[in-house]
């Protein structure tokens, strides 16, 4: 095991792909140069050249169609938006084209990329800069969504989200990049989609989070632990496809569950897994499913507001309480 | 390098491969304007108010600058630092119910129409008393009863807005014109050649000017665009200019004439307005991208220097009338800090506020 940034994880995976296949190439804005804009493709320039790692205009739908386009004409194109949240000028590339082109042509092309970059808020960047969009691409058939937490997971997960003969979209944060965690140093080291792990064990309720929102669980797990509260944490890693089975086992055995999302609340991870688990373990829930989420209000500035908005330590507690009748 | 290989990139290499020490100039600056104030019809006191706008801009965010490295506020802090005779000369150009609508690099907008250096230095303080109620931070700068229509952080996202502002001036027919900034990145977003053009299919009252400053964020204009930004109107058969924008006299010059005629014949205009940035993208941006001689160069053209020079050499004013200007601005930018030191931050409640101007709703909202 070595450890690693975050930023190092995705840095090293790529390089590692690339080096690995001539078809692997990085494109975005200030991905070349400037190194990244959170420095997550530092080097990569001086060792691939400008012809595999590519600056582009901010022109995201024409680059993310571009990509789409490489992709189907025999590249792996890994295409970087500076954050998700302008990667939604893309989503006509994303949601029309990449998910549906294979479909609706039968089968005769694929589409083997991957979209990637920051997702959700980093701080007070204000409204447009600030949103979780993993539940959304995860609303279309045909794309896989991939939001891991821990250096690790990022490593392994990237290196088969590129390798995968279909779109894959992979979501990082600002506010982990330099987060360090120990990266498994085995030669190749891939993690399959779709698959989550237990990052924690209890017996008492089962917290659901992953991305940013799993180190929040996290400091309410220690916090509630002081308490005799001893919480499972899984951390789905991939979004879509979601493995339901890890959270349905957990929660027979806890008969508890709390989801944490870092998106607003209507129609998201959360009420997607709050579904599943009352129809999958109905018999086994001795509390409604309860979830934390995004309030249904745009990101504030101000910073006493945006701390009221981002789900915290606290409300993941407080649903636990909920769930487990404490008071 | 191998021929073969060098022609396989795609995006132009930059500075670090391509300058061999001599310096780059990441915008070309055409020639200012030779008019005299009392040739371009404006007054004594008009010029001194010019560079007392400009002045105030420059110190507004030196002080906040002062203030964001202290830790004394989040977020995003860009500076227009260089680029006040663009808002300056377009403010006095227009009318005052004429539309303005910017990107997020929007202080100095903000301050030349109407919001004052209280509500600026609280809105990036996420003040209540901020313009916009500490909601937005600084690139959300908007006074709408002034017709500044605010500051937007999609690049490109605010060019369409801008020719809708522009589309119901028309339909009212109240002759006001729409001016919508942008920066030399956002030329390359489809949104503006969407919005050209239907601005000049259906002749929209609008100027579209594009503040090239040399870069997108580390990408020099010559890395992300090709050709003259001021030709991609020839496409659409649009008017077009391309001007110096660090020269307060220039920018106001042209774009009295461009507003004027627009205001006659309801047709669209593309503006390249040539000016330089002379800080970092953002606060955290380490500026590998360019020569500190480059910044130098740029330096030496400072519009708010150079408007201290004219002054003083037509006898404007004298120097300690000007000292006694500045002197004012500094009291009024720190009066501002302390103004948006002391006010409250937006209370619990206003989390629910503004999202809705009829009924409220909010899915699945918890009781608190
Ligand atoms: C759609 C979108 N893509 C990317 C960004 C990130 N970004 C913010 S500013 C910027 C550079 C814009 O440069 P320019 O338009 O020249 O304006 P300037 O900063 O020079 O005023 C970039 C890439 C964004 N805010 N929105
Ligand atoms: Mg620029």
């Amino acid at each position: 095991m070595a450890e690693l940034q975050f930023r190092e994880a995705i840095r090293d995976a790529i390089d590692e792909e690339m080096d690995r296949d001539e078809s692997v190439f990085l494109m975005g804005e200030e991905v070349a140069e400037y190194n990244g804009a959170y420095k997550a493709s530092e080097g990569l320039l001086d060792k691939y050249g400008f012809k595999r790692v590519i600056d582009t205009p901010i022109s995201e739908l024409g680059f993310a169609g571009i990509g789409v386009g490489a992709a189907m004409n025999g590249l792996r194109p890994i295409v970087e938006f500076m954050t998700f949240n302008f990667a939604v000028l893309a989503a006509d590339q994303i949601i029309n084209h990449a998910s549906k082109a294979r479909y609706m042509l039968g089968g005769q092309l694929s589409v083997p990329m991957v979209f990637r970059g920051p997702n959700g808020s980093a701080g007070q960047l204000g409204a447009t800069h600030s949103v979780a969009y993993d539940s959304m691409y995860a609303q279309f058939p045909g794309l896989s969504v991939i939001y891991p937490s821990e250096p690790d997971d990022a490593k392994g997960l990237l290196k088969s989200a590129i390798r995968n003969d279909d779109t894959v979209l992979f979501m990082e944060s600002e506010q982990m990049y330099g987060m360090k965690g120990e990266v498994s140093d085995d030669d190749d080291y891939t993690i399959p989609i779709g698959k989550a792990k237990i990052k924690r064990e209890g017996d008492d309720v089962t917290i659901v989070a992953t991305g940013k929102m799993y180190h929040i669980a996290k400091q309410a797990a220690q916090q509630l632990a002081k308490d005799g509260v001893e919480a499972e944490i899984i951390d789905p890693r991939t979004i879509k496809p979601f493995d339901i089975e890890a959270v349905v086992k957990s929660v027979k055995k806890t008969n508890r569950c709390v989801v944490v999302d870092e998106a607003h609340p209507f129609g998201g991870l959360a009420s997607e897994v709050g579904f599943l688990i009352q129809r999958e373990a109905f018999d086994y829930l001795d509390a409604p499913v309860q979830r934390v989420t995004l309030p249904d209000v745009n990101a504030p500035f101000s910073k006493p507001l945006f701390d009221l908005w981002l789900p915290d330590a606290k409300e993941v507690i407080e649903a636990v309480n909920a769930v487990t009748y404490r008071g | 390098m191998a021929k073969k290989q060098k022609e396989a990139f795609f995006t132009p290499i930059g500075t670090d491969e391509s300058n061999n020490g001599k310096i780059d100039k990441a915008v070309k600056l055409p020639k200012p304007t030779k008019k005299k104030h009392k040739d371009l019809g404006l007054s004594d006191d008009d010029v001194l108010e010019m560079y007392e706008q400009m002045y105030l801009q420059r110190r507004f965010e030196e002080r906040a600058m002062q203030m964001y490295q202290k830790g004394k506020f989040g977020g995003f802090l860009h500076l227009y630092i260089g680029q006040e005779a663009v808002s300056t000369g377009t403010v006095f150009a227009l009318n005052d119910d004429d539309d303005i609508i910017t990107a997020y690099r929007d202080h100095g907008w903000g301050l030349v129409r109407g919001v004052s250096a209280n509500e600026g230095m609280a809105e990036l303080y996420g003040k209540a008393t901020g313009c916009s109620k500490g909601k937005g931070g600084s690139m959300h700068f908007a006074n709408v009863e002034n017709h500044f229509w605010g500051g937007y952080g999609i690049v490109g996202g605010h060019i369409p807005i801008g020719g809708g502002l522009a589309f119901a001036n028309k339909y009212q027919e109240n002759d006001r014109v729409t001016a919508c900034f942008m920066g030399d990145g956002a030329v390359d977003q489809g949104a503006l050649h969407e919005t050209l053009n239907m601005s000049q299919l259906w002749k929209l009252p609008a100027i579209y000017v594009v503040e090239n400053n040399g870069y997108s964020m580390g990408t020099a204009a010559y890395r992300h665009t090709v050709n003259e930004i001021h030709e991609r109107s020839k496409g659409y058969g649009m008017k077009s200019a391309v001007f110096n924008g660090m020269d307060v006299f220039t920018v106001y010059e042209n774009m009295k004439k461009i507003a004027d005629e627009v205001r006659e014949d309801s047709m669209p205009w593309f503006v390249e307005i040539r000016t330089y940035r002379y800080r970092g993208h953002s606060m955290s941006d380490p500026q590998k991208y360019r020569t500190k001689e480059e910044l130098k160069e740029y330096q030496k053209t400072d519009p708010i220097e150079r408007m201290k020079t004219y002054i003083l050499d037509e006898k404007i004013a004298a120097e300690k009338d000007l000292d006694k200007i500045n002197d004012r601005i500094e009291e009024e930018v720190l009066e501002a800090v302390e103004f948006a030191e002391n006010s409250d931050f937006p209370a619990d409640e206003a989390l629910w506020e503004d999202m809705f101007a009829d009924e409220p709703h909010f899915h699945d909202r918890k009781e608190a």
